[in-house]
């Protein structure tokens, strides 16, 4: 590995050809180069080196070579089937539900409106995330909804501690990003598109199907990959709306690293995670780019 | 189409106007509502350890924004004048820095803090045992926090800062050469008021993100409580009005500050008026 300030140290573009500004670069790049050397590479590292290790009788680490942390993985097999199954559903219940709004905003509202209703789509993801978790304990435990119920006279029904509950917090927790990156590439479609299609005879089924729907697949894409990414590291959701009960490797995690202090084995499921989540992925990826015949889909 | 979405506007600000709402309560549980008192508020403020929470949590995120800010915003100059092949690399390492699940930055941070420290402090103890005093030793803390967190913000900075770099004019920069002035001076009387926008825009969703950050600090916060760690354990020992009052203040806050960045954000996009 090449050291990162010698990398900032690299010859100026021909553009600022003095001598001393190949100083002043490596000046200007030093501190981000010491803090993703430190804080990123070396973490990573050390994570990677302590998955091949062995548990220490009193928890941590102690050096060792071997497999059988990542052959261990079998057994948090339920976290992994849990976040593996959770984090795409909730993907798509985002998706489902952020489509219309995103349309909505786009090509429907008035200007005047839009700023106003688009602005209030994102207040919520900048308020605290937990804050929000936390009202549906509120609303779904037992003194919310399940009550309600009951003096509605339905039967009773255990809401919180259920995957219902956690797609819910995620539904919620999320929509907005989902909705922020559809809404920007709608609203760059040209509506006059929509016009000729119906002109030439289309339903409105099928020029949504032909149009509008192939137009904003930019921002279905990223906005589904953001959802899906961090719900792949998602904690508080199954800790708080879950219960225990419906657990993603984020609880298994805290679980391994803070209460049973098992590093070697939690820095192998960690790494299990990483590697999972590239790969799904670089599939969704590999699929979006065979399906439109080519490659040009970008992360951002 | 207007009633589905006045049906997502519900469903995304019902939950948090009961939480308002619920501060007022007047009863004693934090489940039943009575009509209306904000003695929860005080009560709520004499906590001493939601005060001590509260304070790391501002010191946290006010430091880690301005190291990403200064650093991130350095970082986004200088990456203008490197190679492309090392742009590229620092690119990925932005990359990995946003893609890598916050859990596994906390863990990394926490077992790489924690093998750095058995390294360094029996170097420290054998240093500084011989003064007076308990020997100098490394833990976890706030430092460890906003190490933490000013890495995945400083990435965030970057990105916003190098977007407003792509979109500057040039002929400015290269006008300010021609008329003598030196490089500092172009960068503090052209460059810098450009980008300022950018700046101020990364370092309010900096602060805001580390404030909001629950789950690196759990891992790195070591002996410390920051605000929403206090808000886990609350939550976690059962619903109590504090939680409601907290949630309510905490909220005004962070929508203040975002009212502020979209102001800057707006700001930075109308054409810059002109300047005598």
């Amino acid at each position: 590995m090449t050291s990162g300030v010698a990398l900032a140290a690299a010859e100026p573009s021909a553009r600022v050809p003095r001598d001393r500004t190949s100083l002043v670069t490596a000046m200007l790049l030093l501190p981000t180069t010491l803090w993703f050397l430190l804080l990123l590479l070396m973490p990573l590292v050390v994570i990677l080196v302590f998955s091949f290790g062995e548990r220490a009788p009193a928890g941590g680490y102690q050096p060792a070579f071997t497999f059988a942390q990542y052959l261990n993985l079998p057994a948090r097999l339920k976290a992994f089937t849990n976040t593996l199954t959770l984090a795409p559903m909730g993907t798509v219940l985002c998706l489902l539900i952020a489509y219309p709004l995103a349309y909505y905003l786009a090509v429907r509202a008035g200007s005047r409106a839009k700023t106003l209703l688009l602005t209030l789509v994102i207040v919520p993801f900048w308020t605290s995330f937990l804050i929000r978790t936390y009202a549906w304990i509120f609303i779904l435990g037992g003194k919310g909804i399940p009550a309600l119920m009951e003096w509605a006279g339905l039967p009773e029904l255990r809401l919180i501690n259920t995957p219902f509950a956690v797609l819910v917090g995620i539904v919620y927790g999320y929509l907005p990003l989902m909705v922020f990156p559809i809404y920007v590439s709608l609203e760059k479609l040209d509506k006059r598109l929509l016009e000729a299609s119906a002109d030439l005879g289309a339903t409105p089924a099928g020029t949504f199907r032909q149009v509008t729907l192939p137009l904003s697949m930019p921002g279905l894409i990223t906005g589904s990959l953001l959802v899906f990414i961090l719900l792949m590291g998602e904690y508080l959701i199954p800790a708080l709306l879950g219960g225990g009960k419906v657990f993603f490797v984020g609880n298994a995690l805290v679980d391994l690293f803070l209460q049973s202090r098992n590093w070697p084995y939690g820095s192998a499921v960690a790494i299990g995670l990483v590697v999972i989540m590239l790969i799904a992925i670089a599939a969704y990826l590999a699929a979006l780019g065979r399906e439109r015949g080519r490659a040009d889909v970008s992360l951002v | 189409m207007r009633l589905y979405a006045a049906a997502i506007y519900l469903f995304l600000y019902a939950p948090i106007a009961l939480i308002v709402l619920f501060s007022f309560n007047a009863g004693r549980s934090g489940i039943q509502f009575v009509c209306c008192s904000t003695s929860w508020y005080p009560r709520t403020f004499q906590n001493d350890l939601m005060i001590e929470a509260l304070i790391n949590s501002v010191i946290i995120a006010s430091a880690a924004a301005t190291f990403a800010t200064v650093f991130g915003t350095m970082a986004a100059l200088g990456l203008q004048r490197v190679r492309p092949f090392a742009r590229m690399v620092y690119d990925v390492l932005i990359y990995v820095a946003i893609i890598i699940p916050g859990i596994v930055i906390g863990i990394a941070t926490l077992v790489a803090l924690v093998a750095l420290f058995g390294v360094v402090n029996p170097l420290l103890q054998a240093l500084t045992s011989g003064g007076e005093g308990p020997p100098v030793q490394l833990g976890m803390g706030l430092g460890s926090v906003i190490a933490a967190h000013t890495l995945f913000t400083m990435a965030l900075v970057i990105v916003i800062v190098r977007a407003r770099i792509s979109g500057m004019d040039r002929s400015l920069i290269e006008a300010s050469a021609d008329l003598y002035a030196t490089p500092w001076r172009t960068f503090r009387q052209v460059t810098l008021p450009q980008l300022l926008p950018a700046v101020m825009s990364g370092f309010l969703l900096s602060f805001t993100f580390s404030f909001d950050d629950f789950i690196v600090a759990f891992f790195v916060a070591g002996p410390i409580t920051t605000l929403p760690i206090f808000i886990f354990s609350s939550i976690r020992r059962g619903v109590t009005p504090e939680i409601n009052v907290i949630a309510t203040v905490v909220m005004s806050v962070s929508l203040t500050l975002l009212v502020i960045a979209q102001q800057l954000l707006q700001r930075q996009r109308r054409p810059k008026p002109a300047k005598a």
